[in-house]
């Protein structure tokens, strides 16, 4: 491991330098099937399954259009404000890397499905951001490779290598944006806001799961600096594996640091990519860029130009959902939440956590209670996203199992522990650690009597008018429940007590 | 003449992984370069208003429906490899990254 590097203090380094990002982000398409074949879009499970000669690149197998993933993308582009290429072409990237097993990946080159559009990111303070997008390309995703051998498991030391073409062709977008400049010290937060707006463009469109602990959202944050009143773009690096808007927050905020160090000691920045390392929170060096990048591009030959017509694009058009922009608008004024509550939310990246959690049959209140409380709080001392952590519809069944009175406030803590350590749906949690309510009247009133034994003065402090008298009874009944019991219905059944 | 040279041709044949003699580099160099030559000789011809040809057949637009067909079997997967672990191919420890 090479020594920890110098960095610069944050606020120094914006003193000095203006930090200059740029982003690619992958979007894995939710068809039916992949990009050139009609094998299933589905990985994760037996490897080597759901693949056809097309993805394995055996000879005499040839790639055919996914047409849906084409409207997809078309979509996509357009909700990105681009224009449509009225031609648009396939090239081969020619690569060796075993996670294509043809030595190439179909993508797009100089003729991408779409073009010059802009993404209005709403920051932290609420105000709007415009980001520049370069284009938007179809292309197809490579297998997994697991290294084996070494002592880490990672390439370096690896004695061979495991490869799964399940994921191989899997329809992908990559959006590029232009430089993206003028964010200041703000660029770290742009870069989360800006990722969490692309995930939920593809989510509002329902072309993607969109989720990036599970690898169906991906990006790559380019960063460099130049010195405060240079014109001309620093040499920037290309920071991978950052698969959190966290993530990306905090590895941009790295990278500032970690140039602005070298820079100012004379240093020069190596164009190169760099990996982020969620753990120590640094990037490390990867691949310099060199002939590796010289991918000799040229036509696909075995496919023909995609020519949408003007009406399918209209139609396209025509489909569109709202934008984030205007359904945050919409929802705020829907869901009744105060200036400070939806900003809340908003920042903590949860609106579509809460809008898939309220779809799933929640109110909005009671969503924005659980995703920016406990949900929070768990995700926090996790340092992962909170949606990572648990399903909208599982969040949605536990809400529901409180509000019809079998679980309270504190047993769906436990639930909620139970479903994010894996243990199956709320119900079946409830179930396997008998977390269920004691909802039975007798014995709840069995418990009271009891508790009135040991404290017989009780009632009569009760029938005084003394009703918080109530609370040691509570207290012991609630205790002999190990919690499994509703308060406020041992707090009515005690006052009954004393009326009768 | 074309400017095709001894060193992009080394360069090539390294980017495509092709051992190449010093016999095969400079006859692959006159080769390449009147290839190149030809090509220029055409583009003098076809200004910009010549639309590229993508295919003999101008042909556009064939998409196939988005429905899952037939899939080979693990056994199948793995048939033509020439080492695998039983589920997955088995390839040697690689020294470049993903791309």
């Amino acid at each position: 491991m090479a020594a920890r590097p110098e960095l610069m203090d944050y606020d120094k380094a914006l003193e000095m330098f203006e930090p200059v990002v740029g982003f690619e982000v992958h979007v894995e398409l939710s068809t039916a099937t992949k990009m050139f074949s009609d094998a299933p879009n589905e990985f994760g499970g037996e490897p080597n399954t759901n693949i056809t000669p097309v993805d394995l690149g055996l000879p005499g197998s040839l790639p055919v259009v996914n047409g849906q993933a084409v409207k997809y993308a078309i979509s996509l582009g357009l909700a990105l404000g681009c224009s449509i290429a009225p031609t648009s072409r396939f090239a081969r990237k020619n690569y060796f890397y075993p996670d294509l097993a043809k030595n190439y990946q179909i993508s797009q080159s100089d003729e991408p499905i779409a073009f010059e559009g802009s993404v209005e990111v709403e920051m932290p303070d609420g105000t709007l951001f415009t980001v520049p997008v370069e284009r938007a390309h179809m292309e197809e995703d490579a297998g997994k490779l697991t290294h084996v051998g070494g002592s880490t498991g990672r390439i370096q030391g690896a004695e061979y290598s495991l490869v799964d073409y399940n994921r191989a062709g899997v329809p992908l977008v990559e959006i590029v944006t232009h430089p993206i400049i003028g964010a200041e010290a703000l660029a770290p937060e742009l870069g989360a806001a800006y990722v969490e707006t692309i995930r939920d463009i593809v989510r509002g469109l329902g072309i993607s799961e969109a989720r990036m602990e599970r690898g169906n959202l991906r990006c790559d944050a380019n960063i460099s600096l130049r010195p405060r009143g240079q014109e001309k773009l620093g040499t920037r690096t290309e920071t991978k594996n950052v698969n959190s808007f966290r993530a990306v927050e905090r590895a941009i905020r790295y990278e500032i640091q970690r140039q602005a160090a070298i820079l100012a000691k004379g240093g020069t920045i190596t164009q190169e990519t760099r990996h982020w390392h969620e753990d120590t929170g640094r990037t490390s060096a990867g691949r310099p860029k060199s002939d590796a990048d010289d991918y000799r591009y040229f036509p696909e030959p075995d496919l023909l130009p995609v020519e949408p017509s003007l009406e399918l694009i209209q139609e396209l058009r025509a489909a569109l959902p709202e934008s984030p922009a205007v359904m945050r608008r919409r929802l705020k004024a829907q869901w009744g939440f105060t200036d400070l509550e939806f900003q809340d939310v908003k920042n903590a990246g949860l609106l579509t956590e809460i809008v898939e959690t309220v779809a799933a049959g929640s109110t909005p209140a009671s969503a924005r209670k659980w995703w920016t409380g406990e949900i929070a709080r768990l995700a926090n001392a996790a340092e992962v996203d909170a949606s990572s952590l648990v399903e909208p519809s599982q969040l949605a069944e536990l809400i529901a199992l409180i509000d019809s009175g079998e679980l309270t406030d504190r047993l769906a803590r436990q639930v909620l522990e139970g479903v994010i350590a894996g243990e199956g749906t709320p119900a079946e949690v409830v179930e396997k650690r008998g977390l269920k309510v004691v909802s039975d009247d007798g014995a709840l009133i069995a418990a009271i009597d009891e508790a009135l034994a040991s404290q017989p003065d009780v009632l009569e402090k009760i029938r005084d008018g003394k009703v918080q008298a109530a609370g040691a009874v509570i207290g012991a009944v609630m205790k002999a429940m190990k919690g499994q019991a509703d308060a406020a219905r041992v707090r009515e059944l005690v006052l009954e007590r004393a009326q009768a | 003449m074309s400017e095709i040279t001894r060193e992009q041709v080394e360069h090539l044949a390294g980017l495509a992984r092709i051992a190449l003699t010093p016999d095969e580099i400079d006859k692959l160099t006159g080769e390449l370069g009147h290839i190149v030559d030809s090509i220029a000789k055409v583009s003098e011809v076809a200004n910009a208003d010549v639309p590229a040809t993508s295919h003999p057949i101008p042909l556009s637009n064939v998409f196939r429906d988005d429905v899952v067909g037939e899939t080979l079997t693990q056994e199948q997967a793995l048939a033509g490899a020439p080492e695998h672990d039983g589920t997955r191919f088995k390839v040697s420890a690689i020294l470049g990254e993903e791309q």
